[in-house]
């Protein structure tokens, strides 16, 4: 269920919190409103407040998806001001 | 005539090791000062003090090194910046707070607001002992809310509107005490779990977790020569009414049952909490 088109993706696995929701807010700034970003992240901290944060900026959180290897894909859509 | 240290120190200044010297405590409310009431202090600071404050453990401001004979001019001069003395000794101390609901992302309940209440409230009431309260905006704990004789700590009570969930599976993750599992493409709250910290109602991204603030309240915390973390006795207090009731019937608790010098927990421990708990249960059902 839920299987979004993906117009881009993420990984900030390799970057820890502030960094997390720095290097996602960049690559959504750089997307078309409306366009759907997927962002691969690691469970535990950022699974738990990246979601948050994202929908804090205005976005629109579709799904969290648990990859099953120890991370999670946030599937966001591009809101603008 | 000799000086009375004891009205002095209720008055807010504390006798120092250095004859004749005393620091002056501050009142501070939540551990907010205007930018004016900064320069007072630091006006004071320079022309009676030695050039230095300290902040305190409690969100309070202390200016040492203040000569007997200027305490008037010195107190003059505060309350001609907007600043007025504090209190140490028996009685109900400096109420502090976190920056809460208005200005943290995290806060579930307005602190200052609630810290400035109290303040107005209680602020200098003679008990038995000290008596602190301490409010912090939510269950981070920044504040420490435990260890105060009375501490508040934002919370939120939740309800879950399965019609809104679109299953994101976000409020799963975003409690950290696995009190929320989806099932069947729906989500079911383990109430039992919840500790109200409030972040499934802050992450869900379409208003299917809703939250009502409330306040966690704890009673007999104390972080000085004994260490004890204050115990919660109730749900969550959802209004300030009832929250004023509880605490009246502490303090009015404490003032009846506490030997000089005893705080409030082993006060609580002697007349047994059973009975303690019978005093805040029938202020609650008032």
């Amino acid at each position: 269920m839920n299987d979004y088109a993906i117009d881009d993706s993420v990984d900030i696995t390799d970057v820890v919190c502030p960094v997390t929701f720095v290097k996602a807010k960049v690559a959504i700034d750089e997307m078309e409103d409306g366009q759907i970003l997927s962002i691969r992240m690691n469970d535990g901290e950022p699974a738990q407040n990246v979601p948050r944060s994202i929908k804090d900026e205005g976005h629109r959180i579709l799904r969290l998806k648990d990859n099953e290897d120890g991370t999670y894909s946030l599937i966001v859509q591009k809101r603008g001001d | 005539m000799g000086t009375d240290y004891a009205s002095l120190k209720k008055g807010g200044f504390m006798r120092q090791k250095q004859r004749d010297n005393f620091s002056a405590r501050l009142k501070v409310v939540g551990g907010n000062l205007t930018s004016e009431q900064l320069l007072a202090i630091s006006s004071v600071a320079k022309k009676y003090g030695d050039g230095h404050v300290h902040l305190t453990s409690r969100q309070g401001v202390e200016i040492p090194f203040i000569k007997l004979g200027d305490i008037e001019a010195v107190k003059r001069e505060l309350g001609e910046g907007g600043v007025s003395i504090g209190v140490c000794g028996p009685r109900v101390r400096t109420v502090t707070a976190c920056q809460g609901a208005d200005i943290c992302p995290s806060g579930c309940i307005e602190t200052h607001s609630l810290a400035e209440e109290i303040s107005n409230r209680y602020f200098g009431r003679e008990l038995p002992h000290k008596f602190k309260f301490g409010v912090t905006g939510c269950t981070n704990n920044c504040l420490k809310a435990e260890e105060n004789d009375l501490g508040i700590k934002g919370g939120m009570t939740v309800e879950l509107s399965p019609e809104d969930c679109i299953a994101c599976g976000v409020c799963v993750k975003a409690c950290g005490e696995g009190a929320i599992s989806m099932a069947d493409g729906g989500i079911k709250l383990d109430e039992s779990k919840c500790n109200y910290c409030g972040r499934c109602v802050k992450a869900c991204p379409n208003d299917a977790c809703r939250g009502e603030p409330g306040y966690i309240v704890s009673f007999g915390g104390s972080f000085g020569n004994r260490i004890a973390k204050g115990e919660t006795l109730t749900p969550p207090i959802r209004d300030r009414q009832t929250l004023f009731k509880i605490a009246d019937a502490a303090l009015d608790f404490f003032a009846a049952h506490a030997s000089p010098g005893e705080r409030l927990r082993p006060a609580i421990e002697r007349a047994g909490w059973g009975v303690f708990k019978s005093s805040v249960e029938a202020a609650l059902h008032e």
